[in-house]
């Protein structure tokens, strides 16, 4: 089989080879994280203010993506909900990742016991939908953003774990961990000076993809009107607020489905598209 | 020889008890050690502390955790599921009607999406880097990037809101007709089987192309095998454990699928009645759903475990 040579090359940055889609993905996700970081100074109305006589009201010059089921402008709502989408996801995955990294990286170096029963348990909570343990936490202790950030935090830990160990234990069996060993090196040097900088770039490629999982998720979730609560939406909720605009194809409603799709839809392609040096640097 | 199979699989059911065991002792801590007093939510806030009292011991409620969860759990054997706070009617009667809904919808689905996905899937692999594997690639990835929520409210419009060949939302369920039976179940499963069709279109094609590079298959590419019959004849028999695995965990997406299709299509299934236990907080109805949900995907991915092993042929 032949290989295809990389097409739509642009420009050789620092050694990496970037194609065209690579591009546009990265563009659309820097626009979305510029819009979550400015959103108050650039929404040019106020998010709760009702200023349309009309309810989902269409496009037109000063209220430019319609107006939603209380005649709100839609353009600064959508803004603002990107605060929340990407904000509460990207918190959520931070955790995740972290937690998720460390423990694999300490299973992989330790071995034995602790490796059995950590992954047992971790395999365990993979287990259970991540949709179903949303629900179950919700209806424990209410919906609110720190216990949003958690939920998602603690449901996305076994995933990144089990990939960041079977990672580090291909690492874990080279000389020179042998040698640190010998050196009497101990387990915070281990996983933070040897083993990490030889899995980063699979672990922050497998950190866009989980961050994608926790948008979903989330969407998913305020949609159901069981994420984030009013007064604030983010894209899940907003999707909700208007899904009576539905039958006559309001802007309302299918904005904010666009603005997910594209922040997601984005991330993967990007993620496809990623340098293959970065990717699958020893990769399993 | 030896066959390694019955203990691999006797190993991979007795991790999945295991886990079962694990899940369901989450699902009764997480609900059950919550703020608030279940007596006097029965009760209501005008009930005597004698009457609560009461009430507290003849539910086991003063009994330590651990005990009331056997307690639990040996009901669920006996098929006693506990009562609704909501409407006190027994949870086992307001579920079982729905769970059938629920799985003629989850059947469907799988009858439709199944050959759908494998056809796709092998073809794309076939005509690997044409302009149709393109289409199909980036039509999946689209797919599995978006919230089910999104594909659902697309299929709305495009089926309903522009072409109008289907009601949208507010759908009334006249089954009389076959006409009508069609109408009410298209939309779900429309948006069921875009979701779980792409994650197995993916999977096939992927499992297709990795035995494409195998040397047998090399060697009847120089034989000047034609490419239907280097993928039919040589890839595919081989690709068949993968494939089987992939459809079973693709089928696995349908728990997450039908909690936002239920509720976003107002179909009366187990989805929804747990969705409205949440917004109700009725703690026995939302074990019980997230029961039935657990072990269905446990033995959807147990199962695909299982398949994987015995169609290897190497562990024969």
């Amino acid at each position: 089989m032949k290989t295809p040579s990389p097409t739509g090359t642009l420009a050789a940055w620092s050694g990496y080879r970037i194609n065209l889609v690579g591009l546009v993905s990265f563009s659309v996700v820097l626009f979305w994280a510029l819009m979550a970081l400015l959103a108050p100074y650039i929404t040019p109305h106020s998010v709760g203010a009702m200023i349309d006589m009309d309810y989902f009201g269409p496009m037109r010059p000063g209220l430019w993506l319609g107006s939603d089921y209380l005649g709100r402008d839609m353009l600064s709502r959508v803004i603002f909900g990107a605060r929340y989408t990407v904000g509460i996801s990207l918190a959520a995955v931070s955790i995740a990742c972290f937690t998720g990294v460390v423990l694999g990286m300490t299973s992989a170096v330790l071995g034995g016991t602790v490796d059995m029963v950590v992954s047992r348990l971790l395999d365990a909570m993979n287990s259970i939908p991540s949709k179903l343990f949303g629900l179950m936490v919700v209806a424990a202790v209410g919906s609110s953003i720190p216990v949003l950030i958690l939920t998602m935090s603690v449901i996305y830990i076994p995933g990144s774990y089990r990939f960041s160990r079977a990672l580090a234990v291909n690492i874990d069996t080279m000389d020179f961990i042998m040698v640190a060993r010998i050196r009497g090196e101990r387990l915070p040097y281990l996983i933070g000076s040897e083993i990490l900088p030889n899995i980063i770039g699979p672990v922050l490629a497998d950190l866009g993809l989980r961050f994608v999982f926790i948008v979903l998720l989330l969407s998913g979730l305020s949609f159901l009107g069981l994420g984030v609560q009013p007064p604030f939406a983010d894209w899940g909720a907003l999707v909700r607020e208007n899904i009576g605009g539905l039958p006559f194809a309001a802007p309302a409603v299918i904005v904010p489905s666009l603005a997910i799709a594209s922040l997601t839809i984005s991330i993967n392609l990007l993620i496809d598209n990623l340098p293959q040096k970065i990717r699958d640097r020893s990769a399993p | 020889m030896k066959t390694r199979v019955p203990s691999l699989i006797l190993g991979r059911l007795f991790i999945a008890l295991i886990t079962l065991t694990i899940v369901s002792f989450a699902v009764f801590f997480a609900t059950t050690l919550l703020p608030g007093d279940t007596a006097t939510i029965l009760l209501g806030q005008s009930a005597t502390p004698e009457a609560i009292a009461g009430l507290r011991t003849a539910m086991h409620l003063d009994e330590p955790a651990l005990l009331r969860f056997f307690y639990w759990i040996i009901g669920l054997f006996q098929g006693d599921l506990g009562t609704s706070y909501a409407n006190h009617v027994p949870v086992a009667t307001l579920i079982g009607g729905r769970l059938l809904n629920t799985l003629k919808l989850a059947g469907l689905t799988t009858l439709v999406s199944v050959p759908l996905a494998l056809t796709l899937g092998i073809t794309a692999a076939m005509w690997r880097r044409t302009l149709y594997d393109r289409i199909v690639t980036i039509a999946t990835i689209g797919i599995i990037s978006v919230p089910e929520f999104v594909i659902a409210t697309s299929a709305v419009l495009v089926f309903a809101v522009y072409l109008k060949w289907l009601p949208a939302l507010s759908i009334t369920y006249n089954v009389d007709s076959f006409a009508g039976l069609l109408r009410a179940y298209a939309m779900p499963v429309i948006t069921l089987t875009f979701g779980v069709s792409a994650q197995m279109i993916r999977m096939t094609r992927a499992a297709v192309i990795e035995t494409m590079n195998t040397p047998y298959v090399e060697m009847a590419l120089l034989k000047g095998a034609s490419r239907p019959r280097l993928v039919l004849r040589h890839a595919l028999p081989n690709a068949l454990s993968p494939i089987a695995n992939a459809v079973a965990l693709s089928l696995s997406y349908l728990v997450g699928g039908v909690i936002i299709v239920e509720t976003i299509f107002n179909y009366p299934g187990i989805a929804k009645l747990m969705v409205d236990a949440v917004s109700t907080r009725d703690l026995p109805l939302i074990q019980s759903c997230a029961m039935i949900f657990c072990v269905g995907y446990l033995l959807l991915i147990t199962t695909a475990d299982i398949v994987a092993i015995l169609s290897n042929p190497r562990l024969r």
